[in-house]
């Protein structure tokens, strides 16, 4: 009943905004409905960590802990950035580039993102997961061009067709290990369910599961921004509205890493962890040597906030790497510290880019100065965003790190050291600038408005929790680590 | 029913499915290249729909309807509506010229032979011998997005990927189950709407465009 509940909430919120007539605060609906699927979502990990759940919707569906803990993230995400869509959807229309009709259709698509997201976590089936993930790129699509310049259509662009390439990879990897279950040695197991692939993998064919990861790894990895096919990553995030790019770098990103831990677990049981731990530590060390190279040099705000992204997924793919309990533990609250504190960062650089009316960096200085509340938001974000304590992250890296030394994987950590070293420095740089600087012209201190104010500092407040203490969710992680921990 | 009375039909249709991914690379004419596309759509769905008949499976049947209906009807005709808007829509300037691009072909298809060498070993003597094809076509497809200008040709260059990757899921599990099949279908089919209003409005935006022209942003 839970799943459907979940599922049903959204699902409902986006329907009302597309039938009935717009009205400004059905955005403050949305994000109550929003916020009942965090609760929801609390509920269900209560309850899965207590005892095995049983599927709904013939199979086709289910939940373990590592699905409520998915939900969970995905809730958090969608409350902060619901709260925000609420002020981007009146700042645009009263800048006269939104209708009641805009504003109608980026409530809708955004609530089916958010559910197509659930569906993805709560699947039990693959095939179905693949579905999920493939219509997100849908629906994104509309949200990163809704600004409709020049450049949010050529993002549109880049982001639908190099996704739908990647996703095609990751259904062609999807069938293979479906074709390898059908010709398992034994008896094979003739579904795309994946509690029976799990129980099936020792006996799949290895040859033709490896050939899978790999295109799993791309295809998926595509999605989740891992080099080399992260280049939709930084314009997409870069052109959509700010409380899109929260979603997309919280949500969309780490939903695509979820689907990617299954199919790891799997190929866990049919090739021992060597190979899926090759691929993605090449993935990951690839893309946080891209992400330091190009943060450098970097000259937009939020194409700086972009690159950090295909950093941190960097990260957690060499964090799966490891492997082990503690680590697919650490990666799961890095999955959700990341997406507070982008999130969190990606909505504060919205309302700059509203104030300032430009995301170069160079032309906004100072804003610890000149706005005292939103800048410093958008520093203790950065300081979360680098690890440092005491956010989540601090914990979570130095979980990462030591997991990879245990697993052999010193030298990757190692390297990967190296690059946080990299970014950390040429992310300083940007934020001295970006929050001391020297002003033009120094004025009046600018207000922030309470709308933004107080959500965006809870979600800062909420990630600093969590790194003091994690203990209300030790149980959950632990228990949804144990689901694909090889 | 014999093996031989349906391979030789199934392997005329799959072979189709290649030789019309070759054929877009061959022709400049975006006109042309809609056409062929609707063919390989159409062989496409005989293929599902020779296995159906072969296998007698009802759920396998519905989806070489859907394939029929989709790839070979729907979308041609969603994209010819952009080709029409412009009667001069020609691939002028590929990056890589046309002998060198089947040249290339001729490579990818004896990659993919290579790479799925593993696949054909598992099911020895069954329609996986005829993969390849699938992942020959998945390849070509790939080689198009990356060397053609025009954004038809890079829709062109999607549908050759998703269509190889259909041909493969065909022979090698006779269908995936129908509701996945069915969300497959109808996301492809809303991918290319998603392209079609893009292009229309990048053309409405910028004029007759290449898709290297697009370089508003960049690092």
């Amino acid at each position: 009943m839970l799943i459907y509940a979940i599922l049903a909430v959204p699902l409902a919120a986006g329907t009302a905004a597309a039938v009935l007539p717009w009205r400004p605060w059905a955005g403050w609906v949305t994000a109550a409905a929003n916020g009942a699927v965090l609760v929801l979502g609390i509920t269900l990990a209560a309850e899965t960590t207590r005892r095995h759940l049983p599927g709904a919707a013939g199979g086709m569906l289910r939940a373990d802990a590592l699905s409520a803990f998915m939900v969970i993230v995905i809730g958090v995400i969608a409350v902060l950035a619901s709260s925000q869509s609420v002020r981007y959807l009146a700042a645009e229309t009263e800048r006269g580039a939104c209708t009641a009709r805009h504003a109608a259709l980026y409530t809708a698509l955004v609530q089916a993102f958010v559910t197509c997201m659930l569906v993805a976590v709560l699947a039990a089936n693959l095939g179905v997961m693949w579905v999920a993930v493939e219509a997100t790129t849908i629906a994104t699509t509309f949200l990163v061009g809704h600004r409709r310049t020049d450049g949010a259509l050529e993002a549109s662009w880049k982001y639908v067709v190099l996704c739908s390439v990647g996703i095609a990879l990751a259904f062609l990897g999807t069938v293979l290990f479906y074709f390898a279950a059908l010709h398992a040695s034994g008896h094979p197991a003739g579904s795309l369910d994946w509690t029976s692939l799990m129980a099936a993998s020792r006996r799949l064919d290895p040859g033709v599961v490896r050939l899978a990861m790999g295109l799993i790894v791309l295809g998926y990895g595509t999605k989740t921004g891992l080099a080399p096919m992260h280049s939709w990553l930084p314009d997409a995030h870069s052109q959509a509205p700010a409380p899109v790019s929260a979603l997309m770098s919280g949500v969309l990103l780490t939903v695509a890493f979820y689907a990617l831990l299954r199919f790891k677990a799997i190929a866990d049981g049919a090739l021992g962890p060597g190979y899926p731990r090759a691929l993605l530590v090449v993935a990951g060390l690839a893309s946080l040597a891209v992400a330091a190279s190009l943060l450098i040099t970097q000259r937009d705000y939020k194409r700086m906030l972009a690159y950090h992204s295909i950093e941190h997924m960097g990260l957690i793919a060499l964090g799966a790497a490891a492997g082990s309990s503690l680590a697919i533990a650490a990666v799961l609250l890095h999955i959700l510290g990341h997406g507070l504190a982008k999130g969190v960062l990606f909505l504060a650089s919205g309302e700059i880019l509203l104030a300032e009316g430009t995301s170069e960096i160079a032309k906004v200085p100072a804003l610890l100065s000149r706005r005292p509340v939103l800048g410093g938001i958008f520093g203790f974000g950065l300081v979360a965003l680098l690890g440092l304590p005491p956010f989540s992250l601090f914990a979570s890296e130095l979980n990462m790190l030591r997991a990879e030394v245990a697993a052999g994987l010193g030298w990757a950590a190692a390297i990967a050291l190296v690059c946080m070293a990299v970014i950390f420095a040429a992310v300083m740089a940007h934020g001295r600038h970006l929050l001391l600087g020297k002003a033009a012209a120094p004025g009046r201190p600018g207000a922030t408005p309470r709308i933004v104010a107080v959500p965006l500092t809870a979600g800062l407040l909420a990630c600093a929790f969590l790194g003091v203490s994690a203990w209300p969710l030790q149980p959950l992680l632990h228990a949804a680590a144990q689901v694909v921990a090889s | 029913m014999t093996g031989s009375a349906y391979t030789g039909p199934l392997g005329l249709a799959a072979g189709a499915v290649l030789a019309c991914a070759v054929v877009t690379l061959w022709r400049r004419d975006l006109r042309a290249v809609v056409s062929v596309l609707a063919v390989q759509g159409t062989a496409l769905g005989v293929t599902a729909a020779v296995l159906a008949v072969h296998f007698r499976d009802i759920g396998l049947g519905v989806t070489a309807t859907l394939v029929l209906a989709a790839k070979g009807l729907v979308i041609p005709a969603l994209l010819r509506r952009i080709v029409r808007r412009d009667p001069g829509s020609r691939e002028t300037a590929p990056l890589v010229n046309v002998p060198a691009s089947l040249l290339a072909a001729a490579v990818l298809i004896v990659v993919a032979y290579l790479a799925s060498g593993k696949i054909a070993a598992l099911a020895p003597g069954g329609t996986a011998q005829l993969a390849p094809i699938g992942v020959a076509t998945v390849l070509i497809g790939f080689f198009m997005l990356a060397t053609r200008r025009k954004a038809v040709s890079a829709i062109t260059g999607l549908l050759l990927v998703d269509n190889g990757v259909a041909l493969v899921t065909f022979l090698l599990t006779a269908g995936v189950p129908l509701l996945v099949e069915f969300g497959a279908s109808l996301d492809v089919l809303l991918v290319v709407v998603v392209l079609r209003v893009l292009a229309t409005a990048m053309r409405a935006r910028f004029g007759p465009f290449d898709l290297d022209q697009l370089r508003e942003l960049h690092d």
